[in-house]
């Protein structure tokens, strides 16, 4: 009997484990490690952070999910991994702390055969100061949307300046990426236009100076460089798709901004230029940067070769081409396919845990040498759809189909959907709905815009908003494994 | 007569260069019928990004 280990219970590790349980049936042990003992649908944490749905609608618990699936769950954090096993013992293992089940604190080494990181990411607040509280949490000044719990927390606030604003007083609401070198600006997109909506339907919009804070260097860039699609008889850039619906609705931006202060009521920022500013606000949801969870790595002598399986952000190496060179250089060939770390060939990568080989975005940086450019997304569908390639790959493995990964996940053969609406409703409302093909564009292969202009798309209306309701009922349905869940495509 | 769709447009604002959709835009965006077509394309377009996907 084989035993897989995934470190992670989010989209990607979920997954994972779902399909590798099913595939690999009771012969062989899938266990998760996660620390969380509920699973978040992430995309709807939106609605959450505008009072549309609550906690429990975008959440539900682990454990009896994993029982019936036949996983093993350990509600636990994973602190190092042993490739090489320990002195005595050539078997590898991870050292996990546990969260919960009433174990929380004790230390455990849970030996695999196989070995998934799908750990996401570490919310790196303390990136900014003020951002975050000093401790690794999000700070008192700001609010945010990456977790359920802070989606709620958001609600709550942004009530308080609504009813500010119904008394009569100008609200000033700041929204974005509260980092030069964040990622997720989808996120900060859709909550804008959310608050934006809600603000509408209570009837304050005309007390609210409502503004866009970024890292991209131009509005559209989504830290995918942009993309191009064919709309109204013109082939448009996501840019002039993106400023149109800003200025539609009456909202301000700034583009090209490094966050490095945050205090009450005010945000510094650093602008591509290299002029500092200041941005006041009465209400804000900035998005934190993303790094590695701070995995350690030991040999079998116990030094520390953390280095060895992670890039210095504390993501993991896998088969991607890591040599620094020029933007001019880049290569869609240079991403990631087995996603299969080069050194230990039975631990793999998946969603935010791989390290990409370079940003996606042109790199840019201040005339100060700070760099302000998004860095690569890999949440949600290509998540997934790594998770469902790696196990593959690793149940091939397993029963000995292959000693190499048979499947691939590259994100530069890979498409991606993102729908981000603005308001709940199902006939009030409008969401955007965009196809991208390939997420990393090919120049090589597509000539100009970098991507296949048939599966590039973007539009705005009420049937995205229907695709956004049904995505949520049907991967919450497809993440408690309920019947059929296997129909759904990642 | 001012345009109710731009008439919040300040001259030489960032919003000043950029493309404002109009009322036919807008009626479309909400018309049931054309928004059922646009739905049954939209996911054929997801469908068929799905199957290019995976490997």
């Amino acid at each position: 009997m084989a035993r897989l280990v995934i470190l992670g219970g989010g989209v990607a590790g979920h997954t994972a484990a779902s399909f590798a349980a099913k595939w690999l049936g009771k012969s062989h042990e899938v266990v998760v490690v996660t620390p969380n003992s509920k699973w978040n649908w992430i995309p709807s944490n939106i609605w959450v952070g505008v009072g549309e749905m609550t906690k429990s609608d975008v959440t539900f618990d682990l454990a009896p999910v994993y029982r019936k699936a036949g996983i093993t769950y350990k509600q636990a954090k994973a602190v190092s991994i042993n490739p090489e096993g320990k002195e005595g013992s050539d078997k590898p293992f991870v050292t996990i702390e546990y969260t919960g089940q009433n174990k929380a604190g004790e230390s455990e080494e849970v030996e695999y055969d196989y070995l998934i990181n799908a750990t996401g990411p570490k919310l790196n607040f303390d990136a900014t100061p003020g951002l975050g509280d000093g401790q690794g949490h999000m700070g008192e000044h700001t609010v945010s949307v990456c977790t359920a719990d802070h989606a709620v927390h958001a609600a709550h606030e942004l009530q308080k300046v609504f009813e500010k604003a119904k008394k009569g007083e100008r609200q000033k609401i700041l929204i974005g990426t509260g980092h030069g070198m964040c990622t997720c600006q989808g996120a900060a997109f859709e909550y804008i236009f959310n608050v934006e909506h809600k603000a509408k339907e209570a009837g304050v919009r005309d007390m609210l100076d409502i503004t866009y804070i970024t890292n991209e260097s131009f509005l559209g860039d989504f830290g995918m460089g942009g993309i191009h699609f064919k709309f109204g008889g013109y082939i448009t850039s996501s840019k002039v798709f993106a400023e149109s619906i800003y200025s539609e609705r009456g909202m301000n931006w700034i583009t090209g901004a490094h966050v490095n202060k945050v205090e009450e009521g005010k945000v510094t920022y650093e602008t591509l230029t290299g002029e500092i500013k200041e941005q006041e606000f009465d209400f804000a949801m900035l998005i934190p940067p993303f790094a590695g969870v701070g995995l350690k790595a030991y040999a079998k002598d116990g030094s520390d070769i953390t280095s060895t399986l992670f890039a210095p952000n504390g993501f993991m190496k896998v088969d991607a081409n890591y040599t620094p060179k020029p933007y001019e250089e880049w290569k869609a060939s240079d991403w990631p396919s087995t996603l299969q770390n080069p050194t230990y060939n039975n631990i793999f990568a998946v969603g935010i845990a791989f390290a990409p080989p370079h940003i996606i975005s042109k790199p840019m940086q201040s005339p100060n040498k700070t760099p302000i450019n998004p860095t690569p997304p890999r949440t949600g569908m290509p998540s997934a759809m790594m998770g469902k390639a790696v196990a593959a790959s690793v149940c091939d493995m397993i029963k000995g189909v292959s000693d190499k990964p048979t499947h691939t996940a590259n994100m530069s053969e890979m498409g991606a959907a993102c729908v981000a609406s603005a308001g709940k409703g199902l006939f009030s409302g409008t969401a955007a709905a965009m196809t991208v093909y390939p997420i990393i564009p090919d120049f090589e292969k597509y000539p100009g815009t970098g991507r296949d202009l048939n599966g590039t798309s973007g539009e705005i209306g009420l049937a995205a908003h229907w695709v956004k309701h049904i995505l949520h009922f049907v991967f919450l349905w497809k993440a408690k494994l309920k019947p059929g869940w296997t129909l759904i495509p990642e | 007569m001012a345009d109710k769709h731009v008439k919040h447009i300040k001259a030489y604002s960032p919003q000043f260069g950029t493309m404002i959709p109009g009322s036919f835009q807008k009626f479309l965006r909400t018309c049931v019928l054309y928004q059922l077509v646009r739905f049954v394309i939209i996911n054929i377009k997801m469908t068929v990004l799905i199957l290019k996907s995976h490997h």
